[in-house]
């Protein structure tokens, strides 16, 4: 009874899908898997900046290795290439992508294990994750100094501030209604341009997005076969049928 | 060859078989479009039973694994994705074919004398594809999953006295838990696809016994020539054998391009929310059954006292039973029907459509109104039934199909 009773309080307050965000407008952005070039830096981006915290548990090394192009001339998977650039932990090629930072450590520093992203992009879509990538800001009341303005109060730090460059809250002037209260100004840049960081961001979308469903490209390709044979057979099935109803 | 069938059939009725459900079983030469779902709904069933039996060999039914279990047939098994988005996407097709499957039933009187039993084995498949649906539903683990195994066996917790001993003895725990998940399992791909498939041999058995209504629904078995076979029937092999291949074709057509191009079905088919494994500690902000439940559970919803509310939820798909007999009008089709028969058919569709939506969204205070008069005209089609069947003025029906 109790449950039903909170889930129906839930339902009745519920107005939006996910009630720790804040109701701003989510940047759209297209996303582009035929892109290896993209992929491989956005797995590159991912492995130095976020594999210290955020596992990718359903991924083998070895499965992102091919998605991503990591193969000698003849097909198999460069393990030189792999051990040297994309895996920084103790782990062998064959094994899922885990992060080595030990459970109560984390929960200690960040109040929580910081959630895998193997599914993310498949969860909240890539467009969530490349505005809640673009919404932080510099916040000293916060741990450790950042906030965002899509996830309000959020335990992760700001890692990509290096690239991205400082930025802070400013109220919105001659703010109303329709518009956010907050808008996020740059005031000092960093190691990228802002052309160059959103690019960055968008190769690591790109690359959640691969790794949320890694059959995705060889779904498409082995669809448009399978749809081509039943329209064929469609053809004949039509032939078939009509031949047979002449008399009817 | 022909030896071997002499050999087999001495022993095994198969030329009886053969002639008694195929070559000299006449259906009526005038099915249209909407004959085609009860055949398509058996491929549905047959692509179920075995996407599901290669899913069985790779999944692992306790709450540590499953999660991890459906992503490794994701990704590590060969074309386990396949499999996958053919059994999911097979679930949603299978409620679109048999609602369509239903709708015609409803639409050309195919309940009425005779065909009574076969109305009522068919309404029994359909509480059992629900039950199938939502044990299946609970496989994959993820947080939608979970929740809403819970709300769905909560909803026993509404029966006085006994409410609170029968949730905790349908779930094995205190909580949806392993216990929960294995249960479910073992009814999902061993208990109700037997009773399943049991009953869809008698439906076709007891359909074949009285022959097939038809859209205009003239009794075809009323001339006969004097070789006794129906001047308006057509032996079922070869013409409805190739009409419904050619059916099955173009389904499949639409099937696998959802399969390959659209699998998650913007979130309808595949809940985005299922890709994060079930968490007992966090409730997500929104519960929605998948879509093809969204009509009842919008019925749930719209009634304040959670007692009456499960109650008014069975009644909505136990009424069906009793469509045979709130029918009173002497023509079956609609075709012949008067205008109220057309009206209260249309308004019924229109009513569980808006409802099935109202079921996906949250509720606010206009939708929960909507969602309340659409639970009166819900109720209003079968309860009203009897009168307007009556009342109303109906056109005289042919004696013979006549094209």
């Amino acid at each position: 009874m109790r449950t039903f009773l909170l889930i129906i309080t839930l339902l009745l307050v519920q107005t939006t899908v996910y009630a720790a965000d804040a109701n701003i407008e989510l940047k759209s952005l297209r996303v582009n898997l035929n892109n290896q070039a993209s992929l491989q830096r956005g797995a590159q981006l991912f492995m130095n900046y976020c594999s210290g915290c955020h596992s990718l548990k359903y991924l083998r090394y070895t499965s992102m290795a091919k998605g991503l192009g990591l193969t000698t001339f003849d097909g198999s998977i460069d393990k030189d290439l792999l051990m040297n650039n994309l895996i920084f932990t103790s782990s062998k090629p064959h094994e899922p992508i885990e992060v080595a930072m030990p459970d109560v450590d984390a929960r200690q520093w960040f109040g929580r294990m910081p959630p895998d992203l193997t599914l993310t992009s498949r969860e909240r879509g890539p467009n969530w994750i490349y505005t809640y990538l673009k919404s932080f800001y510099k916040d000293e009341t916060r741990p450790f100094g950042a906030n965002n303005l899509l996830v309000p109060d959020v335990s992760m730090p700001n890692v990509l501030v290096n690239l991205q460059g400082e930025v802070i809250a400013a109220k919105n002037k001659g703010h109303s209604g329709g518009q956010p209260p907050l808008k996020l100004v740059l005031i000092e840049p960093g190691s990228m341009t802002q052309q160059e960081f959103d690019s960055a961001l968008k190769d690591l979308v790109t690359f959640l997005v691969y790794v949320a469903e890694p059959h995705k490209l060889e779904r498409y390709s082995l669809g448009v076969w399978v749809l081509m044979f039943l329209m064929v057979l469609a053809v004949f099935a039509y032939l078939l049928k009509k031949a047979y109803w002449k008399n009817i | 060859m022909n030896g071997l069938l002499n050999w087999l059939d001495a022993r095994l009725p198969i030329v009886k078989v053969w002639k008694e459900h195929l070559s000299e079983y006449y259906a009526p030469k005038n099915f249209n479009f909407y004959y085609i779902f009860g055949f398509l709904a058996m491929v549905v069933l047959v692509n179920q039973l075995l996407t599901g039996l290669w899913l069985t060999m790779f999944y692992t039914p306790t709450a540590e694994q499953a999660f991890g279990s459906v992503e490794y047939i994701m990704r590590d098994v060969s074309y386990g994705w396949l499999l996958r988005y053919m059994h999911s996407t097979g679930a949603s097709a299978f409620f679109i074919v048999v609602y369509l499957h239903m709708f015609r039933g409803l639409l050309y009187g195919s309940y009425q004398k005779p065909r009574e039993l076969i109305w009522l084995i068919g309404v029994v498949l359909f509480i059992l594809l629900l039950a199938e649906a939502f044990f299946g539903y609970l496989l994959p683990w993820g947080q939608m999953s979970y929740w809403g195994a819970q709300v769905i066996t909560s909803l026993f917790g509404a029966i006085p006295y006994v409410g609170d001993t029968l949730v905790t003895w349908l779930r094995g725990d205190y909580n949806i838990s392993t216990v929960t998940l294995q249960r479910f399992f073992a009814l999902h791909v061993v208990g109700l696809p037997i009773m399943f498939l049991g009953l869809v041999f008698l439906h076709i058995v007891a359909l074949h016994k009285v022959g097939s209504n038809n859209p205009e629904g003239v009794e075809i078995k009323k001339h006969k020539n004097d070789k006794g076979v129906p001047l308006d029937g057509i032996p079922f092999h070869p013409y409805y054998t190739v009409k419904d291949f050619f059916a099955m074709v173009v389904f499949l057509i639409l099937f696998f391009a959802v399969v390959f191009y659209a699998p998650e079905m913007g979130g309808y088919f595949l809940e985005h929310a299922n890709f994060t494994p079930a968490n007992p500690l966090t409730t997500p902000e929104y519960i929605a059954p998948v879509w093809y439940m969204t009509p009842f559970y919008a019925m749930l919803r719209s009634v304040p006292d959670k007692l009456s509310g499960v109650m008014v939820m069975f009644a909505s798909i136990v009424v069906f039973f009793f469509i045979p007999w709130l029918d009173r009008s002497p023509v079956r089709s609609i075709r012949y029907k008067g205008m109220l028969s057309k009206w209260m058919l249309g308004i019924f569709v229109v009513t569980f459509v808006v409802l099935g939506y109202l079921g996906t969204v949250a509720v606010t205070p206009t939708k929960l109104l909507i969602a309340r008069v659409g639970t009166v005209l819900y109720f209003a089609y079968f309860i009203l039934m009897p009168l307007y069947t009556r009342l109303e003025s109906h056109k005289d029906v042919p004696q013979r199909i006549t094209k």
